[in-house]
């Protein structure tokens, strides 16, 4: 299964031939030959996102294949998971895709309180889904700063990331860790907003719409930034569903389909929102995908604040899943024994498997949990969408120019950690 | 656009294929139905190309490892998770594999974007899926020994290096030969 490693002899070109040989059958034979070119792309070049390796084989400026080579990022999240009781996985979830953090938090938990019958109040929902939102946002600005500034655009980088700073200031502010919050928990919320949070988005959210105004100003009607990314990168609708290609860019070859909106999870029913689609599955659709995804995000959250009751619970008293807040430990006995069991033991889970998925801002995220009836979880796998199109680049980027490539890896908005896991 | 009534996928699958189910279960809204490995292909198929079911998104293939007291027909379990963009719901096809040499039909001919899927269970699982077009181990190192995510694998963890240890730890890293 694995490749044959070449043969260890003192002749150096005996070992680059063997290398040659692991090719065979994923080039072309006219690589074999000299006829096109084989080059590296990465791991360390600044336009892969991350740690990605592509092998590429060249003619001239054009694209014949296209060989992705990831796990540079591997860390075994799953299988550390494996051995933590189940609350104690939520930090791990985490730092899979470090754009989006409470998207991989709210995956993790959905499954376990599908797994155990979990209920969740409905203020820690509309809760969850404001930080949801918080976290799209926050994602798809730093894919559009680092997209422009792979194709040229140095401003709006710096734009982008102004912005993505308040952001980070907020998640400050609701979990202590900017980026890292491990703020959903299984049962709701770890805790309630603080008084100072909801007047900053308020606030961040009144003039959110005339900053993309501003990015837009940049870059859709930009020469340029339409030539280089009309046309480029075309993915038909029936490819990408094939291929398991999902989220924005999916939405950008003309398919609405967003789980938000088709199969709502965590209230998100509850929104008036649209679904932004685009028509020809090019790089330049996918970003006018995710521009108007923005500003639906805004909508939603606008929403989800009015909505949001100013008293009730922000996580399940459900005491044989969810510890006990710290007020009632000095006063009730019961407490202290759950507050033990649940951080010590932690609590058991039946041995049945749930899959669930939500649409995080790169595509579908899914989760599969399997428990074994004890404290522990036999197996959790993520299907991560960032996995998924890496797996369908050689798809998108055949036949076309090397620059292009830069954009299409852009497009996709790929992140690493979230690939490899 | 009309969009033909849709069927239960459990009664059109036992009618059309009686003996490529061996059960169903459902657990939290889930409906799982498990096949025959010999069958898988020929069920994916059909779930994916029959009018009233449509399967055709692949969302996901996982894979569980039931060591060590198993009881359940294998050690190992697949599960393909497929969704239905047309109707709107899900739906988990399982397999069950045994200990030695487990292995089963690819469903890349069905959904390409299985390819990736796949490949990651044979790394991490040591499942072999036949047919697939490229099984090269793809999250771990081309030359790893055995399956990271089989539950007999260890975890492992690394010794931490002050001044005092140091060499020792060198000495015992596995470090890539040759």
């Amino acid at each position: 299964m694995a490749l044959q490693t070449a043969a260890n002899t003192n002749d150096p070109m005996a070992e680059w031939a063997g290398s040659l040989e692991q090719l065979k059958g994923l080039v072309t034979e006219r690589a074999l030959t000299g006829e096109t070119m084989l080059l590296n792309m990465g791991p360390h070049h600044p336009s892969t996102h991350g740690v990605l390796r592509l092998l590429l084989e060249l003619d001239g400026e054009e694209v014949i294949t296209c060989l992705p080579d990831i796990g540079f990022l591997h860390t075994g999240i799953e299988k550390n998971i494996e051995s933590k009781s189940y609350e104690k996985a939520v930090p791990l979830t985490d730092r899979m895709d470090y754009l989006a953090p409470m998207s991989n938090n709210t995956a993790y938990c959905l499954a376990v309180e599908k797994l155990v019958g979990l209920q969740v109040p409905e203020r820690a929902q509309i809760m969850r889904v404001i930080c949801l939102e918080m976290t799209r946002l926050n994602s798809h600005l730093v894919w559009l700063g680092t997209h422009a500034i792979d194709l040229g655009a140095m401003s709006v980088f710096l734009y982008c990331f102004r912005e993505r700073e308040e952001l980070l200031k907020m998640f400050e502010m609701l979990s202590g860790q900017r980026m890292m919050g491990s703020y959903m928990r299984p049962g709701g919320v770890w805790r309630d907003f603080p008084p100072e949070f909801l007047p900053m988005l308020e606030n961040f959210l009144g003039y959110f719409p005339s900053r993309v105004d501003d990015y837009e100003a940049l870059l859709t009607k930009n020469p340029i930034w339409m030539d280089r990314t009309q046309g480029v990168g075309v993915i038909e609708p029936e490819k990408a569903m094939a291929w398991g290609v999902s989220g924005p860019s999916l939405r950008g070859s003309g398919v609405a389909w967003d789980l938000r909106k088709s199969m709502p999870y965590s209230g998100y029913d509850m929104f008036d929102f649209n679904v932004p689609v685009g028509e020809h599955g090019d790089v330049y659709d996918r970003f006018m995908v995710r521009i108007r995804e923005m500003r639906e995000s805004v909508k939603i959250m606008q929403q989800a604040i009015k909505r949001l009751p100013a008293k009730g619970p922000f996580r399940s008293d459900n005491r044989k899943f969810v510890p006990p807040p710290r007020a009632e430990l000095g006063q009730s006995m019961e407490a202290v024994i759950h507050h033990f069991k649940l951080w010590t033991e932690g609590f058991a889970a039946p041995d049945e498997e749930v899959f669930v998925a939500i649409e995080s801002p790169r595509g579908e995220l899914g989760c599969y949990l399997h428990g074994t009836g004890g404290n522990k979880p036999r197996r959790v796998h993520f299907k991560t969408p960032s996995f998924m199109h890496i797996s369908s680049l050689p798809v998108m980027t055949h036949g076309h120019l090397i620059a292009d490539l830069v954009a299409i890896v852009g497009s996709v908005d790929v992140v690493l950690g979230d690939c490899d896991r | 656009m009309i969009i033909p009534q849709a069927l239960d996928p459990v009664t059109a699958l036992k009618q059309a294929m009686p003996d490529a189910v061996e059960d169903v279960r459902e657990y939290g809204g889930d409906i799982t139905i498990v096949v025959k490995p010999d069958h898988l292909q020929a069920v994916s198929q059909y779930l994916r190309d029959t009018s009233g079911l449509v399967y055709n998104f692949l969302s996901d293939v996982s894979a569980v490892d039931y060591y060590p007291d198993y009881n359940r027909p294998g050690r190992f379990g697949v599960s393909y998770h497929i969704l239905s963009l047309l109707y709107k719901r899900r739906l988990r096809v399982k397999v069950y594999l045994p200990e030695e040499a487990p292995s089963v039909a690819t469903v890349t001919t069905i959904w390409p974007g299985a390819n990736w899927l796949e490949r990651e269970i044979a790394d991490m699982m040591g499942i072999d899926f036949v047919g697939h077009p490229d099984l090269r181990r793809l999250l771990m190192p081309d030359d790893w020994q055995g399956h990271p995510h089989r539950r007999d694998y260890p975890l492992g963890y690394e010794t931490v290096m002050f001044s005092f240890n140091a060499d020792e730890i060198m000495k015992h890293k596995p470090h890539a030969t040759d």
